[in-house]
């Protein structure tokens, strides 16, 4: 076996005994990488030399005792909308082709400083606006399940490498689904925190009051291991969280016993696939018999949320992306007046679904729409984190399915934006509410495809989500691998 | 200026204030505030718009902005909030600046302002923080953006703290438009919070003006004047829009809603090509920054801070006793001049005499030096004022002495002693100079004999001389009418 499947806390603890240097780890992790990156298209700079580097000096703390913790010499990916710090940066946009940033983003500071060996740049949808990563700028990631099929997205390209072997974990950013919805498409973890818990200093915004970085993993305890190290107050986020941090591995072996647990009853029906609604159920019989009461509560703005999300969500980045203007980096079209300039710039800069949400959003926020769309999006907002909040009065967590589909064929939505939309129905309510939640594998269907599980909990309620989490994953024991994988090998 | 409106019209003025906090770092970022700098050293991944950069507040601009409302008697918000105002500008590193919106810093305030011999009461809407722009140099004929070739770019100023006061428009002649603009001026000068140079840019102002036939109470259509450098231009530009409005509609033409553009040299305001339209500027709430919340205590503590400001200095010196001008003078002054006249009063000076000789000679003697150094204390001035009180020597000799003081020769009475400033306190002295000055003078005895009673004061002047201005005048003249009979 590769050691390229290893999980972080198996590839630490060999580490830790000697049995495998971090120089060999990370080459069974590049040789996957070569083995499915023509397949998969999971990286966009996949940045080896860098990595040996931090591998061998990985393999000199450990040697001398001093390793810096649970990440030192573990090979991990970050999707593409994370500033590094003279590695390109581009958020799959070919208006940032060929731009080097002059600073890390604060979770890469991070990750560095825990001695994590940072493997690359991983594939998006252009500026994390996309459900398939099919709206990258350079060309699709595919799922290795089924490279017929999309990762889902945004961050398919850090889900799809999890799920591949070409990294150990992967960080994504999600702002409505795009950490939970590709790792519920390619069988992996994948955790949104509280919004505040992770700094959004150096992640390229969309809509910044709902994006939030998280980890991709294979197994649960693994998430929480990277959350730990990622999370924590930063000075250069004005809404990073200030007070006590939440604890995600407080409780991963406490079980369910005696939780409530709160199934939304909007979170189902018409547009989930059979097979999905039947792994939830099976999901919830197993959470029971673990001995968790299990109750039915509604959401009724779950219904709404979708479309507030696409009020808001635009309506930020509109002005998020105002800055993309030819002037001081990436992409200028030269033309006769600045002004001119700024236009070709970005009309051939940004791709046709970033172009049309940066439309919505400025028509969203203009004078004589402003109160019907974005004013009244704000009020609806307002709602849902109000329902939410008299849930977890009643619940101690809430679950509903990661994704209403398994992943679907390459080009089946692209046409259609709204169906395209709707891939991330089960998700968006978190990102209003700035509440965590995580996706779980808990099985495949009858076509090998990857079904999740997604598990929400109160702000600030890491560890009882990942307490919930963890009865989910040993439930549902979910050991598969992809084909792709085996077939390389 | 003289200036009289045109007849059966009022114009109806509102200032709009544009202060650059000199805070020791930018508004949401870490960079150095200064000025002239070579371009673009002053700059980070924050006040240059890269991807990925946040914005995080500076509570030294938050503090000061309280202090400037506090000054302008507003109510200072519990919690306020910033927006995002949208326009493409490439100076504009974001393509949005962060301002505030519906709810400002500070709100609901006054300045009463002296103004032809009155005072009149203009109220202050509000004072909202944001952050200023970068600069732009186009190059090319004429330094105009439409003729321009290429454009610099220096962001050394993008980000720098900005605090825009807005007033209602409760002014109504270019005199108080430019009373207002200087004691606003005086005021932010005063708090320390700005240079508050016109010339650097870091205080401007833009006029919104309209008019209205006097017996009218709805207003008139508004136009934005900018471009004025110095305080005498701000009331040339209003006085010409003024008459200008009113010449137009008299001419049955109508006023546009736009913004004209001050010429100082051709004393003209010129209207921009106009395509602005109204600017929708998409303001909303300004994700990457919660609420800046100021408790009472927060408050108190910046209020405690509040200096004295001229207004109430003014007031202060004039319920002493101080003349009316000089009093306005002196609320003025560099405070080592005000702290000087504090400190006299302090050691026994009339305030009123005090005030005198600090706006007077004091100053007069700094000027004719050359320097801002005041080289003398409050007791030394104190006890100087005291010796010409008491006659210890002229009012004349008091001048010498006092640039001796100013000098460092040390103490006013060892200056005066030293420099033989002293008048003569021995009337048996000035007796023997009044006699021999009427020995030497039959001439002029004869004539003041004859009816000629002004020729006594040649004989004082006489006996000063004789004494080398030693002799108390007083004295002389009593001898001399004593001995004239």
């Amino acid at each position: 076996m590769s050691h390229a499947d290893l999980t972080i806390s198996e590839a630490a603890a060999a580490l830790r005994a000697g049995s495998l240097t971090a120089g060999d780890l990370l080459e069974d992790v590049l040789e996957r990488a070569s083995m499915t990156e023509a397949d998969l298209h999971a990286y966009l700079t996949l940045d080896a030399d860098r990595a040996r580097v931090a591998a061998g000096r990985s393999d000199e703390r450990i040697a001398a005792g001093t390793p810096l913790g649970p990440l030192d010499g573990i090979p991990i990916a970050l999707k593409d909308n994370m500033c590094t710090r003279s590695v390109e940066t581009t958020c799959a946009s070919q208006i940032l082709a060929g731009y080097h940033p002059p600073y890390d983003a604060t979770v890469v500071r991070r990750l560095k400083e825990a001695g994590a060996v940072l493997t690359g740049k991983t594939n998006l949808d252009e500026f994390a606006m996309g459900s398939s990563t099919e709206n990258s700028g350079y060309g699709p990631t595919r799922n290795p399940w089924n490279p017929n099929r999309v990762p889902g997205g945004s961050s398919g390209g850090s889900a799809a490498a999890v799920a591949a072997g070409s990294a150990l974990a992967a960080l994504g950013s999600d702002t409505g689904g795009s950490i939970r919805q590709p790792a519920a498409l390619c069988g992996v973890v994948g955790v949104k925190p509280t919004y505040g818990v992770v700094s959004r200093y150096g992640l390229i915004a969309f809509g910044s009051s709902l994006d939030q970085i998280g980890p991709f993993t294979r197994t649960v305890a693994d998430a929480a291991t990277v959350l730990g190290v990622i999370a924590g107050h930063d000075p250069l986020d004005a809404t990073s969280w200030r007070g006590d941090y939440p604890d995600p591995t407080a409780a991963l072996e406490s079980g369910v016993n005696g939780m409530r647990i709160g199934v939304i009853r909007e979170l189902d029906g018409e547009g989930y696939e059979p097979e999905v609604t039947h792994a939830s159920r099976r999901t919830l019989d197993a959470l029971s018999d673990a001995g968790a009461e299990i109750v039915e509560v509604s959401i009724p703005t779950c219904d709404v949320a979708l479309s507030t999300y696409y009020l808001i969500a635009p309506a930020e980045a509109s002005a998020n992306l105002a800055r993309f203007d030819g002037i001081r980096y990436g992409l200028r079209v030269p033309g006769a007046t600045t002004e001119e300039m700024m236009a070709k710039t970005r009309g051939e800069g940004f791709g046709p679904e970033v172009t049309r949400r940066i439309l919505l959003g400025t028509y969203a926020l203009s004078a004589g729409y402003y109160d019907a769309f974005y004013g009244q999006a704000q009020k609806v907002r307002t709602l849902v984190k109000r329902e939410f909040a008299a849930a977890y009065t009643e619940v101690d967590a809430l679950v509903s399915p990661a994704s209403p589909t398994v992943a679907f064929e390459l080009d089946a939505r692209t046409s259609d934006p709204l169906a395209m939309y709707l891939s991330d129905v089960c998700n968006i309510p978190a990102n209003l509410t700035g509440h965590p939640a995580m996706t779980v594998p808990v099985g495949l269907d009858s076509q090998g495809l990857p079904i999740g599980f997604q598990v929400m909990a109160p702000a600030l309620g890491e560890a009882t989500m990942f307490r919930v989490a963890a009865e989910v994953e040993r439930q549902a024991d979910f050991t598969a691998r992809p084909e792709l994988i085996r077939v390389s090998s | 200026m003289s200036w009289k409106s045109p007849d059966g019209w009022e114009a109806v003025i509102g200032i709009e204030v544009h202060v650059e906090l000199r805070t020791a770092s930018k508004m949401f970022c870490g960079c150095r505030v200064a000025f002239g700098q070579e371009p673009n050293v002053d700059v980070c991944p924050t006040c240059l718009g890269l991807p990925g950069a946040l914005p995080v507040p500076n509570v030294q601009a938050i503090e000061w902005i309280s202090l400037i409302g506090l000054a302008l008697n507003c109510t200072i918000s519990e919690q306020s909030v910033f927006h995002r105002k949208n326009y493409f500008y490439a100076d504009l590193p974001k393509n949005y600046q962060i301002s505030q919106y519906d709810i400002p810093v500070c709100h609901d305030g006054w300045l009463d302002v002296d103004v032809d011999g009155g005072t009149v009461r203009i109220g202050i809407e509000r004072a909202h923080q944001e952050e200023d722009t970068g600069k732009s140099l186009h190059l090319g004929d004429g330094g105009r953006i439409h003729a321009a070739r290429e454009t610099l770019l220096d962001f050394n100023r993008s980000g720098v703290p900005l605090v825009e006061i807005v007033s209602r428009p409760d002014i109504r002649t270019p005199a108080q438009a430019k009373a207002y603009a200087q004691q606003l001026r005086a005021v932010v000068a005063e708090l320390g919070v700005s240079d508050a140079r016109l010339e650097e840019g870091s205080i401007r102002f833009d006029a919104n003006i309209s008019v209205r036939p006097v017996e009218q109470d709805e207003l008139g259509t508004k136009v934005e004047i900018k471009n004025m450098n110095s305080f005498r231009s701000l009331e040339r530009a209003v006085a010409f829009e003024i008459v200008r409005q009113v010449g137009e509609i008299e001419a049955g033409g109508t006023i546009v809603q736009e913004t004209r553009h001050w010429d100082e040299e051709a004393g003209v305001t010129y209207g921009m090509r106009t395509k602005e339209g109204s600017s929708d500027y998409r303001y909303f709430t300004e994700p990457d920054l919660t609420p800046i919340v100021i408790d009472a205590d927060w408050r108190a503590e910046i209020a405690s801070r509040l200096p004295e400001l001229p207004a109430t200095r003014r007031t202060r010196y004039s319920d002493a006793g101080v003349d009316r001008q000089v009093a306005q003078v002196l609320a003025d002054a560099a405070p080592e001049l005000r702290g000087l006249y504090d400190a006299a009063v302090e050691a026994g000076a009339e305030p009123r005499v005090a005030a005198n000789w600090v706006t007077g000679e004091v100053t007069g003697w700094m000027r004719r030096e050359d320097t801002e150094v005041v080289s003398i204390d409050g007791t030394r001035l104190a006890s100087l004022l005291a010796m010409v009180a008491e006659g210890m020597v002229s009012a004349s000799a008091a001048k010498e002495v006092l640039d001796g003081v100013m000098l460092g020769e040390g103490e006013p009475a060892a200056v005066a002693e030293a420099r033989d400033l002293l008048q003569m306190t021995d009337t048996g002295a000035i007796e023997q100079a009044v006699e021999a000055v009427l020995a030497a003078n039959p001439d002029a005895v004869e004539r003041y004999r004859n009816g000629e009673a002004k020729v006594v004061g040649f004989l004082v002047g006489q006996v000063m001389r004789a004494t080398q201005g030693k002799a108390d005048p007083k004295t002389a003249n009593a001898l001399l009418a004593q001995k004239l009979g």
